[in-house]
């Protein structure tokens, strides 16, 4: 009992691990300014550096107690403190840190400042200070110029300057911007009859229940062979010595039920409705949870 | 001011806030259908657990206030109690709740002693993708599509699970009509099979199924989720519960849980469940030109998905060996009106044949619908949400 607890807790405890790791993992660096000089004003009317952070999940993610660092060799340099709410990123929503090496400011100001004119190493690493979250080397780009990914949480990173449309500044909300859903608009574009889409669901809900067909194809081949193997031990006979046409065929519904018909007739006992009868077999279960020794409250002994 | 003309204001404010006073005539039309409605299920007893709900919902939806005042009584109106109960419906957690129901009360045997019929489940869901392609032509967006065609699936959970997901604001109308074409099943069906069949065909007999074991019963919820949601992922809030229902019903060590989930849970569901969709009915909202389409488009989407599964069968005979042919007549039972369309091919196949039950081997392309139209939803949900 004990080991079957330890095993309970060890099970638990590795996927709340788990758990934890996969939704810090999907913290991303996702735009960052180096050089701000009339760009975006901080809540002290000051125009710091600042680096934009994404949480690529679709649940709400806490970072406090993430570190956010511009040093390989100092993983931990600022640690996201605790006890703010505002820590609490909504799904897929940004937030902004300013890199103005004035910590005393508040929980979004970092202890450290980028350095113009030179490569910038970024890096955020999980409560432990060692696994590393999300990592990015900023080259050398203009003031009032960001390096950002080309959309939220994606691979590819570009420089933006503003000089078209596409390529502009986008600090705390998303990198490219959508009107519609891309996905419903190419089903407009390209399948306006609907004919792709009925092929492909199709051929989906055909593929998927197939597949299941199959499946319990074999399991009922594999089951009812067994049984008959079991039927023909207890009738004394070996499996390899009979022939296939003498073997006994596997039992059908209608036998079972005259047996459940003749039950009803002769012990009058069916279940709620009177075209029913369910065999159950007779047998007292153990749990704890049952149990009237626990569940009841016990006098405290004199 | 004096105390009369401080009684006058008063009262007159009071009949400001009254139904009489904000009443148009739209409520009227909506406190008719659902008082049709409430007729319907008693007096008619169509589908009474589900329209009783609707339509006494209609009515506390559509009695007319001043939504102005702040009263915070709406369904619609952030914070109040039915708003609460409404969130369910919104967020789309009452239909998987109704799936795990569902599961717990389903017996799968008929499908699993014989898995071919669960093609028949498939083909009836082109129902929902013709739909699809008329209501496109009908000028209505891919998701609003998609949301409406589900209708098509016979399966009010999942039709309101999707809608709440691709168009909200549709949701009321769908849910509604997805209820009634339910309810109406022993009307629109029969015609449909009688026309697509010939005598000599609902003379079919099946053979009996095979008696099938508990292990294979254990088996079937466990393989059946897995693979279907490995496939589409985003059928799990409804695949992912109606298998575990019916885990909790077949591996014989639940059964407390199974009854629950079968009995209490399913039935507060559905109380919440109808009562909120019928109170979402808000004439404003729901006496539209696009209400009427949705009406006409889910009537099609039925009457496709029972021809598409009496045809498939008739196809599959084609194919299968003499003494393995399937009655057409259970086709109809692909769309997943459980059992109601199981019971109406029983019925015809009985008026042909007064010794011919097909009871149980319609029940094993109807539950397949059941999984067929949740497979279907999670394909739309996937392509378009």
């Amino acid at each position: 009992m004990k080991r079957k607890l330890l095993m309970l807790v060890i099970a638990l405890t590795a996927c709340a691990a788990v758990g934890s790791a996969q939704s810090r993992r999907s913290l991303r660096i996702n735009e960052v300014m180096v050089q701000n000089d009339s760009n975006f004003i901080d809540d002290y009317g000051c125009y710091p550096a600042w680096i934009e952070l994404f949480n690529s999940n679709f649940a709400p993610l806490e970072i406090s107690s993430v570190f956010i660092t511009d040093d390989p060799g100092n993983p931990t340099k600022y640690p996201v403190p605790l006890g703010d709410v505002t820590t609490r990123v909504p799904k897929r929503q940004h937030v902004i840190f300013w890199a103005d090496g004035n910590e005393t400011r508040g929980t979004f100001h970092l202890n450290f400042k980028l350095k113009p004119g030179q490569e910038n190493y970024i890096a955020i690493y999980d409560a432990d200070g060692k696994t590393l979250i999300d990592e990015v080397t900023v080259p050398v780009i203009a003031p009032n110029t960001s390096y950002a990914r080309t959309e939220d949480g994606g691979d590819e990173w570009e420089v933006r300057d503003g000089s078209t449309s596409e390529l502009y500044v986008t600090p705390s909300s998303a990198n490219k911007i959508r009107g519609v859903n891309p996905k419903i608009q190419n089903f407009k574009d390209i399948d306006a009859n609907g004919f792709g889409m009925t092929v492909m669901a199709m051929a989906i809900v055909f593929s998927a229940l197939l597949t299941l067909c199959i499946c319990f194809y074999i399991i009922s081949k594999i089951g009812a062979s067994r049984n008959r193997s079991r039927k023909m031990e207890a009738q004394g006979m070996v499996v390899a010595e009979t022939p296939r046409e003498a073997r006994p065929s596997h039992d059908s519904g209608e036998e079972i039920a005259a047996i459940v018909a003749a039950l009803h007739q002769h012990l009058n006992v069916h279940d709620r409705e009177s075209t029913i009868l369910t065999i159950n077999k007779v047998k007292r279960a153990y749990s704890p949870w049952s149990s009237k020794i626990y569940s009841i409250r016990q006098m405290p002994r004199r | 001011m004096d105390f009369g003309d401080f009684l006058l204001n008063n009262l007159e404010q009071f009949w400001h806030l009254t139904g009489f006073y904000n009443a148009t005539w739209q409520n009227f039309v909506m406190l008719a259908v659902g008082l049709f409605f409430i007729w319907l299920a008693i007096k008619k007893d169509f589908e009474p657990m589900l329209l009783v709900p609707i339509g006494f919902g209609m009515l506390i939806g559509n009695v007319p206030f001043n939504t102005e005042a702040g009263l915070e009584i709406g369904i619609y109106e952030e914070g109040s109690v039915l708003n609460i109960l409404y969130n369910g419906v919104s967020a789309g957690w009452y239909p998987p709740l109704i799936f795990l129901g569902i599961g717990a009360m389903t017996d799968f045997t008929a499908l699993i002693a014989n898995p071919k019929l669960m093609l028949i489940g498939a083909a009836a869901q082109f129902g929902i993708f013709g739909a699809y392609m008329v209501a496109l032509l009908l000028g209505f967006a891919p998701d609003q599509a998609g949301a409406t065609a589900i209708i098509g699936g016979a399966d009010g959970p999942t039709a309101i699970f999707l809608s709440s997901k691709l168009a909200p604001n549709l949701m009321g109308a769908i849910a509604v009509s997805a209820y009634s074409y339910m309810a109406l099943v022993p009307v629109i069906q029969p015609p449909i099979m009688r026309l697509l069949t010939t005598k000599q065909e609902r003379l079919i007999k099946m053979k009996p199924a095979r008696a099938v074991s508990q292990n294979e019963k254990i088996i079937f919820p466990i393989v059946g989720m897995l693979l279907t949601c490995f496939v589409v992922p985003s059928g799990l809030p409804l695949l992912g519960m109606l298998f575990f229902g019916n885990l909790l019903r077949e591996c014989g060590v639940t059964t407390r849980l199974a009854k629950t989930a079968s009995n209490a849970l399913t039935d507060i569901v559905t109380i919440l469940l109808g009562m909120t969709v019928g109170a979402s009915t808000q004439a404003s909202q729901f006496l539209t030109a696009q209400t009427i389409g949705i009406f006409a488009l889910g009537f099609m989407a039925f009457i496709i998905a029972s021809a598409s599964g009496v045809i498939f069968v008739k196809l599959f005979n084609l194919v299968l060996p003499k003494n393995k042919k399937i009655n057409p007549l259970i086709g109809n039972a692909g769309v997943s009106a459980v059992p109601m369309s199981a019971r109406i091919s029983n019925n015809l196949g009985l008026e042909y044949d007064p010794s011919n039950y097909l009871l149980m081997h319609a029940m094993g392309p109807n539950v397949a619908g059941v999984i067929g139209s949740a497979v279907a939803a999670g394909v739309l949900l996937g392509f378009l949400a």
